[in-house]
């Protein structure tokens, strides 16, 4: 294994594993019911979804050859296929992948 | 030690029909390929994904690799990412936090927090008695890390095999699932305020900076979303 990758991998574990391990310490003190726990609650399911939409409008990687046109018909036409198939999780997942592919070389 | 009758529950939860387990599978199939054609080799490709186990942190830490970024501004850049590991570790830890259980548990199993198993742990903690949820949320973790694992594995290996078209299809699965469960998760005024704000604010904020863009977006759109839902009880 060359050293360069070997570090990265490991200062990127730290990173990762820094901010999981500072959630759980300070967890502790928490009770369910509490109002910090909602807050946090709210925090995080804010952050995931600030997460989401710039994974899909500002992607990194393969995904940032895709056209946003293309991105945005696949969220739009899985969000649709999500809500009239009862919010089955299944059938938008893997008909996503199926658009992406198909729509990618003609939007 | 670990109850097994709960790490079992939790290990095979990944096995309903609805669990994330192929969309989490499929995404890390397009990480491995990904790693390959980066110059990584399959023990390095596997040591990442055991030791990071997030998606966005693995993407930031491979397109830092590829402009030969510093090892400083690649732990920066992925501090920033994965910053929102430490609301979800406070957000879930309470719900399991039980006297009886040794704390190198928690510690331990802090490592699994991602997206897929703390979306799966949000919806079934309450079928789980108190005292056994840490043990079913190791079984959990357990098996999303064990599927990533096999998905960097035979991405590394079907990367020969996969086109642009394809990767691209691997790569907005996981996305797509995680917004779906986000809107399928919006059942209060808090939790429907929340992701609709962040989903809002985090594209918003990458305009002021790409950096902080999702934890600005989180912590502004998770405040009002708090304040919003609070005053709805009052």
């Amino acid at each position: 294994m060359s050293t360069s990758i070997v570090l990265a991998i490991l200062v990127t574990s730290l990173a990762t594993f820094s901010s999981r391990l500072l959630g759980a310490i300070s967890s502790e003190g928490i009770k369910e019911t509490s109002k910090l726990f909602r807050y946090f609650n709210c925090l995080a399911y804010s952050t995931l979804a600030a997460l989401i939409a710039r994974t899909i409008i500002f992607p990194v990687g393969v995904l940032s050859d895709a056209s946003y046109l293309s991105r945005m018909t696949v969220v739009l036409f899985c969000l649709f296929i999500f809500f009239i198939s009862k919010k089955n999780f299944v059938y938008p997942t893997v008909l996503s992948a199926i658009l992406m592919a198909l729509l990618s070389d003609y939007l | 030690m670990i109850n097994k009758e709960f790490f079992f529950k939790g290990f095979k939860s990944i096995l309903a029909p609805d669990s994330p387990a192929l969309a989490l599978g499929c995404c890390f199939i397009a990480i491995g390929a990904l790693l390959k054609n980066l110059g990584f080799n399959i023990q390095e490709s596997i040591f990442s994904t055991m030791l990071t186990y997030a998606l966005p942190g693995s993407l930031v830490m491979a397109e830092s690799l590829l402009v030969g970024a510093s090892l400083l501004n690649i732990f920066l850049a992925v501090w920033f990412v994965n910053a929102r590991l430490y609301p979800m570790a406070v957000s879930l830890f309470p719900l399991m936090m039980h006297k009886s259980q040794p704390r190198w548990k928690y510690y331990f199993s802090c490592h699994f927090i991602a997206v897929s198993a703390w979306l799966i742990m949000k919806s079934k903690y309450k079928d789980i008695d108190k005292r056994y949820r840490i043990d079913f949320w190791i079984g959990i973790g357990c098996a999303t890390w064990t599927t990533a694992v096999i998905g960097t594995f035979i991405g590394f290996y079907a990367s020969d095999y996969l086109d642009k078209n394809m990767m691209m299809g691997l790569a907005i699965l996981n996305p797509i699932y995680f917004l779906c469960m986000m809107v399928g998760a919006m059942k209060t005024i808090q939790i429907g305020a929340s992701v609709v704000l962040g989903l809002l604010l985090g594209p918003i904020f990458y305009f002021l900076s790409p950096e902080w863009s999702i934890l600005l977006g989180g912590l502004v759109g998770g405040t009002i979303a708090y304040l919003i839902g609070e005053l709805n009880v009052n």
